[in-house]
């Protein structure tokens, strides 16, 4: 209200026309200065790592560069596997196509079981952040599956589904699932009190208070889970792929080990992680934009 | 003599930690017309909020029994809106949304759409929130929380309006503005209130009567102190008024003589 009022009080002063002259030269420096916090940022965040990949990339460069070195150069990976880097979409038959179409066959599959451990552990989580005793006697148990490697997971998975495609998936699934259900519930737990007696002086059912409190007030928490979970979703991808094969990024891989093909093998390690990074990014930042109001009260 | 509307008789109430248990309240009676401003007054820590809580239905009884209509209270509900002593706005709603959500919920059969939008509106301009309409509960100051809150609960049309602390963490200007706003809120609607202060001033300015707990544990209703001011009450011509001077007074004085007694038997 005081804030307005002060707007109000203010706006008059403001509106007498400067004079020709000024009025030119503010906008020029307006832009200037308005221009230089993001070429600031835009330095800030890039130029170190760019200097520090500049100087990982020599250094690799000094220690394969030299007889008897078991690992490619980035100089015999540039010049072995220029055009797996250059031209991602490529197609050239059903087993010969880019990394691009490569990596949107992984992704899928990721997002497929990712999809599936979010619902799942979304809800899973809730109903065990109520129950004190689901809490107590589930957590122990969750703790000690969630450390169990994909890789282990694969061999019962193919037993139960005897096919590779929804065993990868599954895979996926059960190594992301465990920090969604954990950190879910551990949001669920820490709704305040008060949120919980505004609902019982409203009497909102059950699914209202789950989609108009639950949610929003574990949100943080739950993105929390999600942004580890997608992760190691894309961790478990690579080990799946391996043994299941396909056109996958993992399978690739595995592809080129048998064959020889070290600096294939390296370039899909950079298109991996890279993905890997960006998926973490897009998770981060749906969060952010979800979990605006909770977080800033 | 007229039925009365709330009772609260003989309320007592403990907190089990471990084998020991706290009796925080014990028989507390009181009982509460119809239309009545009543303030609770008492030291911190002694039960105040125990007992409101009680009475929205928040928290069980040990023993005893709270009757609203001659209907016993055992959940919360819409017809006790609270006012908590820290606003409970929920932050990821608007200010509208955090209103309208009540309202949805209590005339979600007997009012439509455009009705409910409209009322929501209407308990918002009643506390002068109107503008701020769709603003998140950051990014309004304490005061303008505090009349959210208090619009949520008034758009209920509670039979029992319950304000915790209402006004504990507001400079003296905002509050006394909320004061006055509520005064004119008791005076239009007629609802009954019961309110927890700290503030013998404020105490003494709102209420028909004061009721005063002692001292924890095993607090219970002290002293009740009717307050005979004619209203509409203005605050600048009550300052020199008699009648409240000796409310005021008498207030003090239980407050004083509680703590001088505690610290003695310390
Ligand atoms: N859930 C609980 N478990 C155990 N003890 C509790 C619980 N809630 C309240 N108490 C105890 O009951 C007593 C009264 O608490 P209450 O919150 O009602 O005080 P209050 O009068 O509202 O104080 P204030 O004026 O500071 O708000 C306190 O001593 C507190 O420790
Ligand atoms: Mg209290």
């Amino acid at each position: 209200m005081s804030v307005t009022a002060i707007k109000k009080k203010l706006a008059p002063q403001a509106a007498p026309a400067p004079p020709a002259l000024v009025r030119m030269a503010a906008p020029r420096t307006s832009i200037v200065q308005r221009g230089m916090p993001y070429m600031r940022g835009f330095a800030i965040n890039v130029i170190p790592p760019v200097i520090t990949l500049l100087a990982l990339l020599l250094i690799w460069q000094l220690l394969c560069d030299r007889p008897g070195a078991t690992l490619p150069a980035p100089t015999i990976v540039w010049n072995e596997a220029k055009d797996l880097i250059l031209e991602p979409f490529f197609n050239l038959g059903s087993q010969d196509v880019g990394l691009g179409w490569r990596v949107l066959v992984s992704l899928e599959r990721v997002l497929i079981g990712f999809g599936l451990a979010a619902i799942v552990g979304v809800l899973v989580g809730c109903l065990i952040g109520q129950s004190v005793w689901a809490m107590r006697g589930l957590d122990p148990i969750f703790q000690v599956l969630r450390t169990v490697p994909p890789l282990a997971w694969l061999p019962i998975s193919l037993a139960a589904f005897r096919d590779s495609s929804p065993s990868a998936i599954f895979v996926i699934f059960i190594t992301s699932i465990w920090p969604i259900i954990i950190n879910t519930a551990v949001g669920i737990r820490n709704i305040p009190m008060d949120y919980r007696n505004v609902a019982a002086v409203l009497r909102l059912n059950a699914f209202e208070f789950f989609a108009r409190i639950m949610i929003p007030s574990a949100a943080p928490y739950i993105f929390t889970g999600l942004r580890i979970g997608i992760g190691l979703a894309w961790l478990a991808i690579v080990a799946a792929e391996m043994l299941t094969g396909g056109v996958g990024i993992g399978f690739f891989i595995w592809d080129a080990w048998n064959s020889s093909r070290l600096p294939d093998i390296v370039v899909a390690l950079f298109y991996i992680g890279f993905v890997g990074f960006i998926l973490d990014k897009i998770v981060g930042a749906l969060g952010n934009l979800a979990t605006r109001g909770t977080a800033a009260s | 003599m007229q039925r009365p509307y709330l009772k609260i008789d003989h309320v007592c109430r403990s907190f089990a930690r471990g084998s020991t248990s706290t009796e925080v309240l014990k028989d507390v009676c009181l009982t509460i017309n119809k239309g009545e401003y009543v303030s609770i007054i008492g030291h911190s820590g002694c039960g105040k909020s125990t007992l409101l809580n009680m009475v929205a239905g928040l928290l069980p009884v040990s023993s005893g029994a709270i009757l609203l209509e001659d209907h016993e209270v055992n959940a919360p509900g819409p017809d006790r809106a609270v006012v908590f002593q820290n606003h409970s706005l929920l932050p990821w709603l608007t200010v509208y949304d955090n209103v309208r959500l009540a309202v949805d919920k209590v005339f979600s059969s007997t009012r439509n759409k455009a009705e409910r939008h409209d009322w929501t509106m209407h308990n918002l301009e009643l506390v002068q929130m109107g503008h701020a309409k769709d603003r998140r509960p950051s990014e309004i100051s304490g005061g303008m929380k505090q009349r959210v809150g208090i619009a949520r609960a008034l758009c209920m049309e509670p039979k029992v309006l319950l304000l915790d602390e209402p006004f504990g963490a507001l400079d003296a200007l905002t509050r006394a503005h909320l004061q006055d706003s509520v005064m004119a809120i008791h005076a239009a609607l007629g609802n009954t209130v019961i309110m927890i202060t700290h503030d013998v001033d404020e105490a003494v300015l709102l209420s028909d009567r004061i009721v005063m707990l002692t001292n924890g544990p095993s607090a219970h209703v002290g002293e009740i102190l009717d307050v005979d001011l004619p209203r509409p009450r203005k605050r600048l011509e009550l300052v020199a008024n008699n009648q409240y001077i000796r409310a005021r007074e008498g207030v003090l004085k239980f407050l004083y003589e509680r703590t001088h007694f505690v610290d003695s038997a310390a």
